[in-house]
């Protein structure tokens, strides 16, 4: 069983509200030094069988038309998960 | 009779009290299912405010999957009158049929308050009974609510005069205080705030309380013009 990690970020111009929250709350529990936060999502698509060049694709095309919205986020990354 | 379509999804919240709202004005309220493929030939239709599958992955992009989508995106395309509150304007957000996308509100605060809109834009199908200028007041209650696009897509909606109401008092950080838009055609509009929570007197607002009442008769007047 392989897994197909897809990885989105909102897009660097829009305001992170819940990146800019966790910035803030850092410092208030020692953890100084971060000079800002984005917070953004990650999905992991399990297949029967190996991620072929053909499930890539048809993951790719799921980031794009469903896993994120272009007006807000983007897709920053589309990759096979590493064996454990 | 007028027939008036609410849709309901799983998680939608505000179905009734749309339904409500299109018998107070002396339309027929018409209950569509999400996973019906036919909009019943109603003559407008109102996607409903709440939580639509639970708002998972973003607010509304799920129920742009919903099998009743198809028939309100090629009626939308046609000239019904369509309108989104709140989930529903999200919804017609990721459907495409509206510009622009809602983040979480600035804050991340759950905002839930009278809210006073200036209406923008009163020739579209669902704001024609209002006077441009006018100020009028709705409920707000939204924790995902905050309305962006990309400064060439504003533009576009305030130089096509697609802005149809504007916070007065911007309570959650959204672009030129968008409170709700329409599309180029006038007849697909989506707000944030809740009219269909102030149409009787004493459930609504302090005041009068029925400010949203006209959105309901302007779609009745919209009909009407077209026949």
């Amino acid at each position: 069983m392989a897994r197909v990690v897809v990885e989105i970020m909102p897009k660097p111009e829009i305001l992170d509200p819940q990146g800019k929250a966790v910035a803030g709350a850092l410092p208030r529990l020692g953890f100084t030094g971060f000079a800002s936060v984005r917070q953004g999502k990650r999905f992991e698509l399990e297949v029967d069988g190996e991620a072929t060049e053909e499930v890539l694709a048809a993951a790719r095309k799921a980031a794009e038309e469903v896993l994120s919205n272009p007006v807000i986020e983007d897709v920053v990354s589309v990759h096979v998960a590493k064996e454990d | 009779m007028a027939r008036i379509g609410v849709i309901t999804f799983p998680g939608s919240l505000d179905d009734r009290d749309a339904a409500r709202a299109v018998r107070l004005v002396g339309a027929e309220p018409v209950r569509l299912w999400h996973a019906d493929d036919s909009l019943a030939e109603v003559d407008a239709v109102i996607l409903p405010g709440g939580f639509s599958y639970g708002d998972y992955l973003r607010a509304g992009a799920i129920s742009r999957f919903a099998p009743i989508m198809g028939a309100v995106v090629a009626a939308a395309n046609g000239s019904l009158p369509v309108l989104g509150i709140c989930n529903g304007f999200q919804i017609l957000c990721e459907t495409h049929l509206l510009a622009g996308a809602m983040i979480k509100n600035e804050r991340l605060a759950f905002v839930c308050k009278d809210q006073t809109l200036r209406v923008e834009n009163n020739t579209t199908a669902w704001s024609n009974e209002y006077a441009a200028g006018e100020e009028i007041v709705v409920p707000l209650k939204n924790q995902d609510g905050q309305f962006i696009a990309d400064e060439a897509t504003l533009d576009e909606l305030e130089g096509e005069a697609r802005v149809v109401f504007r916070y007065v008092g911007n309570p959650n950080g959204s672009r030129r205080d968008i409170a709700g838009i329409t599309n180029a055609r006038g007849n697909v509009v989506g707000l944030m705030p809740h009219p269909e929570h102030a149409v009787e007197a004493g459930f609504g607002p302090e005041g009068a309380g029925t400010d949203g009442l006209r959105f309901f008769t302007s779609a009745l007047s919209s009909l009407l013009a077209s026949t």
